[in-house]
């Protein structure tokens, strides 16, 4: 039952606590440029989310078994072509160039798949599909699975990096929606004329970030909660 | 083509200033926010991109020729990737503690949409001396955004600069700028404050017309 308190931890933690783009900056670009309707907001997230998992999917399967210091399948090449037995096989410099076809690649299929059995929502996201090859929130999400898989002590599972990249996601999704429910109040509000653009939105952030520092310390409450619970 | 392309010069200056990538065209906003706590991260970001912008960009434009129209943003992604690579490593190496530090950030510069516009823009189309002084003139800009920011952030938020104290022991450091709100704010404010700049200077211009005429 461990495993649950844990997801729930890291659920939470890149959800609210970590939120992607106000604590570790990362997806600034579309938060700051597709945050003007509640709507399209609301498609971004939903797309964001989608990519940033099946990215994770990849990317985790990738790592543990080619990439992190001791992966099997490298092992398992060196040994069938005679190398010495007993050498650990490092290929982590090869991550960031993996990661980032991975993510090319999956956005791809993605917008394959969804212009064949999904044309109406294909339609509604238009430009912003391709776009979000270039979205750091998902190298970002790769980068912490890489950086679990690292040691050998504590390595995470599918489930975890799934629970990941999926709560990064919502979080990146509320953050957005949030942002453009408060710029379409902005649009009848008379900002100093220098403010405007980008300028106000950069505040309307720093205070929804300050917000957010309030959710610090969540994660261990709901470990109490869950431990309690459970013992029930 | 109609509009002559600018040249190295041009590219040289607009990256400084008239076209600064953050306060004049909004990119690369991630690790601007995100490394400007205090002036030694920034500045040691500020080099890591330099680096991999005028090695991608005389790259990109060495082998423009060679460049298919659907495949180029992936030859841009793998050859910035690959110089990634490399300042990871470096700094991985000789400053590991500055390394960690930065930690997701130094990655992340692969998809810091500066470097791949300035490859879009400029090296896929012009020769290699062209580009370097624009990769040159775009880093400028870059380093001297960062540097603006991360010296309000610091001196207000830890009383020092690049580590050597300025103000007062007895200053009530202001947390909050260097937590991630604080970031937020001083680039708001400080897009104000170059904008109020410039519309004054225009505003300025307009009525020493006005007054000719």
């Amino acid at each position: 039952m461990e495993i649950v308190i844990t997801l729930a931890q890291i659920a939470i933690g890149a959800a609210l606590i970590n939120n992607f783009v106000l604590h570790y900056f990362v997806g600034i670009c579309p938060f700051l440029g597709v945050s003007r309707r509640v709507d399209t907001a609301v498609g971004m997230g939903l797309a964001v989310t989608f990519v940033m998992t099946i990215a994770a999917m990849l990317s985790w399967v990738f790592t543990f078994y080619i990439l992190r210091p001791g992966a099997s399948l490298p092992a398992w090449a060196w040994h069938a072509v005679g190398g010495a037995p007993g050498t650990t096989i490092d290929l982590s410099v090869l991550s960031y160039i993996m990661y980032i076809f991975v993510i090319a690649a999956s956005v791809q299929f993605v917008e394959m798949y969804v212009r064949k059995f999904f044309p109406a929502m294909y339609k509604s996201f238009g430009v912003y599909l391709p776009l979000i090859t270039t979205n750091c929130a998902i190298l970002f999400a790769c980068l912490e699975i890489m950086k679990h898989l690292q040691e050998p002590s504590r390595l995470w599972g599918m489930p975890e990096a799934l629970t990941l990249a999926v709560g990064g996601g919502l979080g990146f999704t509320l953050a957005i929606v949030l942002m453009a429910g408060i710029r379409e109040e902005l649009d009848v509000c008379d900002v100093p004329r220098a403010l405007r653009g980008p300028g106000i939105a950069l505040i309307v952030a720093g205070i929804l970030a300050m917000a957010f520092m309030g959710f610090a310390g969540v994660d261990r409450g709901i470990e109490t909660t869950l431990t309690i619970l459970m013992k029930k | 083509m109609s509009i002559p392309e600018p040249t190295a010069l041009e590219r040289l200056v607009n990256g400084i200033l008239p076209e600064n990538p953050i306060y004049r065209q909004f990119l690369g906003m991630c690790p601007t926010l995100a490394v400007t706590g205090a002036m030694k991260p920034a500045m040691t970001m500020a080099l890591a991109t330099a680096f991999v912008l005028i090695s991608a960009n005389v790259i990109i434009s060495w082998m423009r020729g060679l460049l298919r129209p659907h495949l180029r943003i992936l030859v841009f992604t793998l050859t910035i990737a690959t110089f990634v690579t490399i300042a990871d490593r470096f700094l991985a190496a000789y400053l590991y503690e500055m390394s960690k530090a930065l930690g997701p950030y130094v990655p992340l510069i692969i998809v810091n949409c500066i470097i791949i516009s300035r490859c879009e823009i400029c090296a896929s189309k012009q020769n290699v001396g062209v580009a370097l002084a624009d990769a040159v003139g775009m880093s400028l800009g870059f380093a001297l955004a960062l540097a603006s920011l991360a010296t309000v952030r610091e001196i207000l938020g830890s009383g020092s600069w690049f580590g050597i104290r300025l103000l007062p022991a007895d200053w009530p450091h202001w947390t909050i700028m260097i937590l991630s709100p604080g970031a937020f704010f001083t680039l708001g404010l400080l897009l104000a404050l170059v904008n109020w700049l410039g519309q004054r200077r225009a505003g300025a211009a307009a009525l020493r017309t006005k007054a000719k005429s």
